[in-house]
């Protein structure tokens, strides 16, 4: 920030920063809580809770095995809790 | 003597300390290493650890930490002469708050970004912990019962403030909505929001049947309401009662909701106030008229002053938000200076223009004594006070003072609520946590706790009688508020002073605040409990009495645990994580 030439515009988007510091976070908290929810439904097969739509979820699988691995430590699993998704 | 005067060698004194002091502590002490990973870049989750530029995490930290608080305390302390209120804002600033709170932060970014509550389990015992959040839950509930009498007072006082401050409610939420659904800007909403709480203000301000004044719909003061009441102890009644139903439903919406856009304007609110109070301080160029000190005070100065000025001064309170939230998001050790001394500055100067809004508002010394004429008449006043003579500063730029006045009290309003609704919410956080402690399963479901915090709260807020009755004597609580933080400060900076030590560094520059103030507060402390709240005192108040009594217990018992524990060379996971 510092490196930039100072302006009007940069003092505004600064002071927006240091405002919306706080809602930023809590906005992708509630956005991660949908996330996770949805990710739940997701796996909820290979979880053991039957899922009629588990062939179209399994299309979704290239997408979403990446956050696979910080979902189940969020969820209080330390290790995977699937046999076929070995991230950890 | 032109109280610019005061500002501008109050503001040298902050450079100095901040230039010179915060260096050597910085370098010396806690030894700020630029390349250790903060937690922000070691746990980044995009959410709760986010590594944050110094400059926005500053602003961030200030906002949180400044409130209505910093203001209250020195409009009542100046009842003792402006030399005692100025000295300990200004020295506990830079030697003690400084410190505190710069400490909180680094104590907490070296370990995980924990809060204080958790370091005090680790680096004292288990049983800390629980006497921790027992103290913090005390804050709370002082809190809430003060700030709630604070609003409530105000709306009575200034009631063309009411309408401004119910119309920022639909506002925030809006806002909140339109950001989280539509993932819009908040800068312009937040603006035109500001606009509308000051344009309502100006309005109400010229056209009475705007001002909701309960006081004359009840018939007037003096007039019997019901029950024997009159109607000022209606007022405060029916507002006591309106704002803990606001706060019930505040506290159990997500933060997104209504907490953060309201903090979001606020935030604008605390530069307008600012920038209100210092220009027109420039312009104005007021003269001081209250005395310099007071020699014939009905209340002795010492130690209540150090308890009556805590935020402004020294405030434990910035402690929970250093190591809450500050300590996941600094990027680099080294900005822990910058964030957390600068902080404790940009309070100072808060309570510094609060001091000057009031010392120079009336036009004479006796004047200023007439309205200050005992400590219970300052507590009561004090607030009143300080919103006229900021109205009178902010005249200066062209705004009539009455109007200013309002709008003034708009802010300070504001201010207030926003604080009762985090601690009405970490209230019920803390009453959870401790039903899961104990077992007590009814106490972890968010509305029993929430149940819990409001009803204690209203309870506390109505029970002291003040001049004006039932309901009007809040004010009376505001030495057990100012208690229960500065021993929240000194607990943190005992921690500190306990982590230094076993580091193997000098820990003098923690432990001599803290000695300094836990000798305060536990002596104004057992002072107000035993000579003047006791059943056998002339002024004895139950209430206070048992209030001060468990604060006073829960403090010594933290106070030999700790002890014990700084002595104790057994070192333990602290240490190996620094």
């Amino acid at each position: 920030m510092t490196d930039k030439k100072f302006s009007l515009k940069r003092l505004f988007e600064f002071y927006d920063e240091v405002l919306s510091l706080p809602h930023k976070n809590e906005v992708a908290r509630e956005l991660r809580d949908e996330d996770d929810l949805f990710l739940l439904l997701v796996y909820s097969d290979l979880l053991g809770i039957p899922n009629p739509a588990f062939y179209y979820t399994l299309e979704l699988y290239p997408y979403i095995i990446e956050k696979f691995h910080d979902w189940h430590l969020r969820m209080g699993m330390e290790k995977s809790p699937l046999d076929g998704i070995r991230c950890c | 003597m032109s109280a610019i005067w005061l500002a501008v060698g109050g503001m040298i004194i902050f450079t100095l300390g901040y230039k010179y002091y915060s260096k050597f502590i910085a370098e010396k002490i806690y030894r700020l290493d630029p390349n250790f990973k903060t937690p922000a870049h070691q746990y980044k989750d995009g959410v709760d650890f986010v590594p944050t530029n110094k400059f926005v995490l500053w602003g961030h930290h200030f906002t949180s930490v400044a409130g209505a608080a910093p203001i209250v305390g020195p409009a009542i302390a100046v009842y003792w002469g402006w030399l005692p209120a100025i000295l300990w804002v200004l020295l506990g600033t830079v030697f003690a708050a400084g410190v505190h709170d710069f400490g909180t932060l680094v104590l907490s970014v070296r370990n995980k970004g924990q809060s204080v509550g958790t370091l005090a389990d680790k680096l004292i015992g288990q049983r800390a912990k629980v006497l921790f959040l027992f103290i913090i839950l005390l804050l709370v509930l002082m809190v809430n019962a003060v700030f709630a009498w604070v609003i409530a007072n105000l709306f009575i006082s200034f009631p063309a403030s009411v309408l401004s401050v119910f119309i920022q409610i639909p506002l925030a939420i809006w806002i909140g909505y339109s950001v989280y659904k539509r993932k819009g800007n908040m800068l312009l909403p937040s603006i035109v929001a500001l606009a509308v709480m000051y344009l309502a203000a100006v309005v109400a301000s010229g056209v009475p049947a705007l001002q909701i004044d309960l006081v004359r719909y009840f018939g007037g003061e003096g007039a019997s309401v019901l029950f024997g009441l009159d109607a000022t102890s209606m007022a405060f009644f029916v507002w006591i009662m309106v704002l803990m139903i606001y706060v019930y439903i505040a506290s159990t919406l997500p933060v997104w909701k209504l907490l953060q856009p309201r903090d979001y304007i606020n935030s604008h609110q605390l530069l307008v106030g600012l920038g209100l109070l210092y220009l027109g301080m420039l312009f104005t160029n007021p003269e001081i008229t209250a005395p310099v000190s007071n020699s014939s005070a009905d209340t002795s100065w010492f130690p209540l002053l150090f308890i009556t000025i805590a935020c402004g001064a020294i405030s434990g309170f910035h402690g929970l938000v250093a190591s809450g939230t500050s300590s996941k998001q600094l990027n680099k050790e080294t900005d822990a200076r910058f964030v957390g001394y600068l902080g404790a500055v940009g309070e100072g100067a808060l309570a510094l223009v609060a001091i000057i809004a009031v010392i120079t508002f009336f036009p004479s010394t006796a004047e200023f004594s007439a309205t200050y004429s005992g400590f219970a008449a300052a507590s009561g006043e004090g607030l009143g006070v300080f919103i006229q003579g900021a109205g009178v500063l902010a005249s200066g730029l062209g705004i009539p003072a009455s109007v200013a006045a309002t709008i003034v009290s708009v802010i300070v309003v504001s201010f207030a609520a926003t604080t009762l609704d985090s601690s009405v919410r970490l209230m019920r956080y803390i009453i959870a946590e401790l039903g899961t402690e104990y077992n007590v399963k009814p106490l972890t479901k968010t509305h029993v706790a929430t149940t819990v915090a409001v009803v204690s709260s209203a309870c506390l807020t109505l029970i002291p009688e003040g001049p004006n009755g039932f309901g009007s004597g809040g004010y009376l609580l505001w030495p057990l508020f100012g208690t229960s933080n500065q021993l929240l400060a000194g607990i943190s900076l005992l921690l500190i002073s306990i982590w230094l030590k076993r580091q193997g560094r000098n820990y003098w520059p923690a432990f001599i605040p803290m000695a300094f103030l836990m000798f305060m507060t536990l002596y104004a402390m057992i002072l107000q409990v035993l000579t003047q709240w006791a059943p056998w005192a002339e002024q004895s108040d139950w209430l206070l009495f048992s209030f001060g009594a468990i604060v006073l217990v829960f403090a010594l018992w933290i106070l030999f645990t700790a002890f014990s524990a700084i002595f104790n060379s057994d070192k333990d996971s602290i240490e190996k994580s620094a």
